[in-house]
């Protein structure tokens, strides 16, 4: 994980406590969370599950499925789900393991 | 002439054909349909599968056996000659059940056509806590299982992606856009398309799935096939979670689970319905409950072809000699049959399979 982003980040609203596989992360409240992820400096979102090859977002329009991440227990698209507090995201299937 | 065989219908049973063809040095010209076309080579569940096969006629369920002997040197030879591999398993399948009456009933009538095939029809029953330890994942409610060693799944799409590519690589004319409005035989085959193409051909194969009841009478067919609607989910790329297929879901090579599938009898619409789909999803969460969890990341309906007794059709014209009607419901599991044995079928050679219980005869109204 980069600690500077090639993402601007656009959003200018209030910041609220969010964790990427435990790693805690303060991002705009509201934000597309694939996007904030991305601005934040996060790279690989998941690995494939057959070959663990890393994974982003690709289509950022809920259509190609490269994005998913797990939270509470669902996974579900990053692009297509809004930040908000408290927000625990994980790489699916990973167990908040430490790859990054 | 421009070919010795016409086929119409480019989907898996007429590439298999094709290709079968093409290997005995005869010259062949597809004539598949568009993306309008009901194409059950893109929609199907991939199963290349024995049990529950010709309950009421052995031969069919020889015939399923036969193909999917030989299916694993088929694909192989597809993956070597394209460089485009065909993945397949073939480490037996399940009918996964509910409760004990129907566990038990389809148990008798196995028993029973495991002697009418002297035998050779190799399944076990596994009791629930059996099934438990093959398949980590399965549900409570599940009580047990037939395991048929016999059974397993293809990749349907690299099938048909392979055998489109290796006609093409012997030189067999695939042509695309193509619906087939007439045939006429003033002395070779005509062939004649929406769009103004003329083919002749000195023979003429009828595989065109559901098109067959519409071109078939005119070709001296009865032709009776309908369509039977089958849904299917498809969930995100999963870790291992089923280790060997059933009717109700598969894992395929790439990591996603298929879930299928529905049995309507809807007519000529291949939607999807939410009734459909949400009774899909709770059977396989019955069946594996971890599915609960998973993402959906595709549905889709399409179209079985079936004859009235879900056997396939092989019959030559008696009107017009020299075109033949080739059509099944199970196109994934007989590719192999279809492209090795059914071409000594058609040229008539010593080595012709007997088909004759898969004539039209048996639709005769007495």
């Amino acid at each position: 994980m980069k600690s500077v982003s090639p993402y601007l980040e656009l959003d200018d609203n209030q910041r609220v406590q969010v964790s990427f596989c435990g790693l805690p992360l303060n991002l705009p409240d509201g934000a597309n969370l694939a996007a904030a992820l991305l601005a934040a400096g996060v790279e690989v979102f998941r690995h494939t599950p057959v070959s663990g090859a890393p994974r982003a977002p690709f289509c950022m329009m809920g259509a190609c499925f490269d994005c998913l991440v797990e939270i509470d227990g669902v996974v579900r698209q990053a692009c297509m789900v809004e930040v908000s507090e408290g927000l625990k995201v994980s790489r699916p299937h990973e167990a908040d393991d430490a790859r990054a | 002439m421009d070919t010795d065989y016409a086929i119409v219908g480019g989907g898996v049973v007429g590439l298999s054909v094709a290709w079968g063809l093409l290997k005995r040095g005869c010259t062949v010209t597809v004539l598949d349909g568009d993306d309008g076309s009901f194409r059950a080579s893109r929609g199907n569940f991939g199963l290349v599968w024995v049990q529950s096969k010709g309950m009421n006629q052995p031969s069919y369920a020889r015939w399923s056996q036969q193909s999917a002997a030989i299916w694993a040197e088929f694909a192989e030879e597809l993956g070597h000659n394209t460089g485009q591999p065909v993945p397949l398993e073939q480490n037996g399948g399940y009918d996964l059940h509910f409760s004990e009456e129907t566990l038990q009933a389809t148990v008798s009538k196995y028993e029973k056509l495991k002697v009418q095939l002297n035998g050779d029809y190799p399944f076990e029953v596994l009791g629930h806590n059996a099934l438990r330890k093959e398949e980590p994942h399965i549900g409570p409610k599940v009580v047990g299982a037939i395991l048929h060693h016999q059974d397993g799944h293809a990749n349907p799409l690299r099938l048909l992606r392979s055998l489109a590519a290796d006609v093409r690589r012997m030189g067999g004319r695939v042509m695309t856009g193509k619906n087939v409005t007439d045939v006429a035989k003033p002395d070779d085959f005509r062939i004649t398309c929406a769009d103004g193409t003329v083919v002749s051909a000195g023979r003429i194969i009828l595989s065109a799935g559901l098109g067959a009841a519409q071109l078939g009478p005119n070709m001296g067919f009865k032709a009776p096939v309908r369509p039977q609607r089958g849904q299917v989910l498809i969930t995100e790329k999963l870790p291992k979670l089923i280790n060997r297929p059933s009717l109700i879901a598969r894992q395929v090579d790439e990591g996603g689970i298929q879930i299928g599938a529905t049995n309507e009898e809807v007519g000529l619409d291949d939607r999807v319905t939410q009734p459909g789909l949400s009774g899909l999803a709770a059977e396989a969460i019955a069946a594996y409950p971890a599915l609960g969890k998973a993402q959906l990341v595709r549905s889709w309906g399409a179209l079985r072809v079936l004859s009235p007794d879900g056997l396939p059709i092989y019959q030559e014209s008696a009107d017009m000699p020299g075109a033949y009607l080739v059509t099944c419901h199970s196109g994934i599991t007989l590719a192999a049959a279809h492209a090795r044995f059914l071409p000594d079928w058609l040229e008539g050679t010593q080595a012709a399979p007997d088909l004759e219980v898969f004539s039209e005869k048996r639709f005769a109204i007495s």
